[in-house]
């Protein structure tokens, strides 16, 4: 057992808890920035492939407060429109910042090259070839924060439970993983951005460590969720054939640049049929797309393995060649080329809309207690827009980075003697949870996990109804009351992998309880929730859903959506 | 994995076992064998299905971006989410130049992100 101190915990080393460090170092700050992986290198920025949406009118003209409104029409009426100003606003200038720290942006001398995403008016999402932004975002930020000799960087340190007294948090109690060691950490103010959520889905995008951790130790402590039930279910990735080192989200690039045909098992175009357009300009919003490809399948016109076909057998291997060089050698290696075959795609959960509620300084409603990143709800409200979650966890994170620096004198050090008593505390009602002996023997947290994945998919997933919600709360409340505590993670200090996968799910049954309860409240399909037995929109339900525990139990409410009264202003053209 | 249609072909993967890597001790495991999968994928599929207390260090799941996964199959330094399931079979080991912390667990954290006391 260990104690430790530091002004600011950031719990998670992606773009936004990297950011966050920067910003709070930089106001003076001690920081321990963790991470349950390797700094940088878990999470979703390094898997990020391609688009940054900033309005830099470097393409074409442009202006930040079109930005904004091409957000809110997108987040279809349920946007915190302040939380969405601070993202378009400030995006154009972290892109700049992130040039100077010498991030490669595609660029034409001066110009950063800016391509067209669906949704946005003007071409204005910046990248890094090929389909390599997130590492070359991640290798920025991680050599910043080294630069900096008041944050110390932990990799492999596990967050398990806030402390929080008097709804003001004190500090956390974690696991050295590495070490099999537990570890009482005394923190002044402390920032989640452990990003989302969408590992609880049997079919995603994620990496391993997104299960909604950021969100579960922000309800566990007393602050709110909000507009839980909007996940983003990403259209076209990969299905067949069985393609491995690269995202299955790799297509969306592919079609930014060269267009690309998406057929229905008849090999005919289908987009058109369900109100949107899809020509070779790719603007087809995402919500639309995926439930148009479900749809396709259902109507058993789906491509043999349960999606649609893409096609970009109209394009010459130069053609594919000088787009992506070094990426068709990688499909190359996986046996597929292009210029001979159609690939099948089909929606994945991708992103998370909702998260932790916030106000502008990026503070939940504890004291002290701050997110960033994809983990915060609101920005994006029912559906994000393609590039916005790069921009988001680079302005939320420096915001959250220097909210949490300014509290910090106004608040004491948890003793070292209370640090140990919480940690014991903690520790105690943790193996109270983990039965001496389990009951069911054959039942593992990870089996638990693959079940759970498989009803989020099949019962909250891309078209839900009335019925399969029932069903999904239900079972998981099953779950989570009668056979999660009965599960006993094997025994073993140093590296054990049952017991973070124990951990895992603990959070993961939390989130998912909350995601199904949103779900099943609102009564009307909007965004990414589609309710096949709701098909419309309704306006009692033009609200935000805010989700909170309360006496022990989850508890959803309706709040107002925070508006903000703008402008647009005239596009222009920059170079700078 | 999850659609494993050739049911009745198996790989056998030799896996290193233990935190002591003087006492070197393999383990057999026979996993389903699908075209096109990865040796991560078999990994994964062992955790999910056999033995959960075997550990390996991965992140982004056979994306390669978030580099973890590198060890050693069959005598060669690979990324086990690149290094394709063979029917015949792998032999699959740590990093012999780091410090072994157990199984397939390498200590490939840098020197300045640990918890120092």
């Amino acid at each position: 057992m260990r104690f430790v101190e530091t002004d600011v915990l950031i719990v998670g080393a992606g773009a936004a808890g990297m950011y966050a460090s920067i910003s709070a170092a930089r106001s003076n700050a001690t920081v321990m920035l963790c991470d349950k992986s390797l700094i940088s290198r878990g999470g979703a920025t390094v898997m990020a492939q391609m688009t940054v949406a900033a309005a830099l009118g470097h393409q074409e003209a442009d202006h930040w407060t079109h930005h904004l409104q091409d957000t809110i029409k997108s987040g279809q009426e349920l946007c915190n429109e302040k939380l969405s100003y601070l993202l378009c606003k400030n995006a154009p200038e972290k892109i700049r910042q992130m040039r100077d720290w010498k991030t490669n942006w595609a660029n034409d001398n001066e110009r950063i090259r800016q391509v067209l995403a669906p949704g946005h008016g003007v071409k204005r999402c910046c990248y890094v070839d090929f389909l390599n932004t997130g590492p070359a975002v991640a290798r920025t930020l991680r050599g910043e924060v080294a630069k900096l000799k008041n944050v110390t960087r932990v990799s492999g340190l596990t967050i398990i439970d806030l402390v929080v007294e008097k709804n003001r948090v004190m500090g956390a109690i974690g696991l050295n993983t590495e070490a099999g060691e537990y570890v009482s950490i005394s923190a002044k103010a402390i920032v989640l951005a452990a990003g989302g959520l969408t590992q609880l889905f049997a079919r995603n995008s994620a990496s391993k460590n997104m299960g909604g951790d950021s969100h579960a130790l922000a309800l566990r402590a007393g602050a709110n969720l909000m507009d839980m039930e909007f996940v983003q279910f990403f259209p076209i990735g990969h299905l067949a054939p069985r393609l491995v080192g690269m995202d299955p989200i790799m297509w969306d690039p592919f079609r930014y640049k060269l267009g690309g045909r998406l057929l229905n098992g008849h090999e005919e175009q289908f987009i058109e049929n369900y109100g949107g357009e899809d020509g070779d300009a790719y603007t087809v919003g995402r919500d639309l797309a995926a439930y148009a490809i479900l749809k396709e399948c259902e109507a058993g016109r789906g491509s043999p393995n349960g999606g649609a076909w893409l096609s970009f057998q109209h394009l010459s291997k130069a053609e594919l060649d000088e787009a992506f060089g070094p990426i068709i050698k990688k499909l190359s290696a996986n046996d597929i080329d292009l210029t001979k075959q159609a690939i099948e795609v089909a929606p994945i959960a991708h992103y998370h809309m909702g998260g932790i509620e916030v106000n502008e300084s990026m503070e939940t409603r504890v004291k002290g207690l701050f997110a960033a990143g994809e983990c915060v709800g609101g920005a994006n409200g029912a559906n994000r827009l393609s590039g916005n979650a790069i921009p988001e966890a680079f302005v939320f994170g420096e915001i959250a980075g220097a909210s949490a620096a300014n509290t910090i004198s106004e608040t004491p050090h948890l003793s070292p003697q209370i640090g140990q008593n919480s940690l014991l505390n903690s520790l105690v009602e943790l193996s109270r949870q983990q039965k001496q002996e389990s009951q069911f023997k054959t039942v593992t947290s990870r089996k638990l996990l693959f079940k759970l994945q498989k009803l989020m998919w099949e019962n909250v997933g891309v078209l839900r109804n009335k019925q399969g919600l029932k069903i999904a709360i239900d079972e998981i409340r099953r779950m989570k009351n009668d056979i999660f505590p009965n599960l006993k993670p094997a025994s073993g200090t140093v590296f054990n992998t049952s017991l973070m996968d124990w951990l895992d799910l603990r959070n993961s049954l939390l989130c998912a309880e909350a995601i199904c309860l949103a779900a099943n409240e609102r009564k009307e399909s909007r965004g990414a929730h589609q309710m096949e037995d709701i098909p419309f929109k309704s306006d009692k339900y033009r609200k935000n859903q805010i989700i909170s525990i309360i006496d022990g139990h989850l508890v959803s409410r309706w709040q107002d959506v925070q508006k903000l009264e703008f402008e647009l202003e005239k596009k222009c053209w920059t170079t700078v | 994995m999850k659609n494993n249609k050739q049911q009745n072909v198996f790989a056998e993967l030799s896996i290193f076992r233990g935190a002591n890597s003087t006492k070197p001790e393999f383990e057999t495991f026979r996993v389903p064998f699908q075209q096109g999968a990865s040796i991560l994928d078999a990994l994964i599929w062992i955790n999910d299905n056999v033995d959960e207390s075997l550990s390996f260090r991965y992140s982004c799941i056979n994306a390669n971006a978030c580099k973890e996964c590198m060890m050693i199959i069959d005598g060669q330094v690979e990324y086990a989410c690149l290094k394709k399931l063979q029917k015949f079979g792998s032999k699959l080991e740590p990093l012999p130049n780091k410090t072994l912390i157990k199984d397939l667990v390498t200590d490939i954290v840098p020197p300045k992100e640990k918890l120092l006391s």
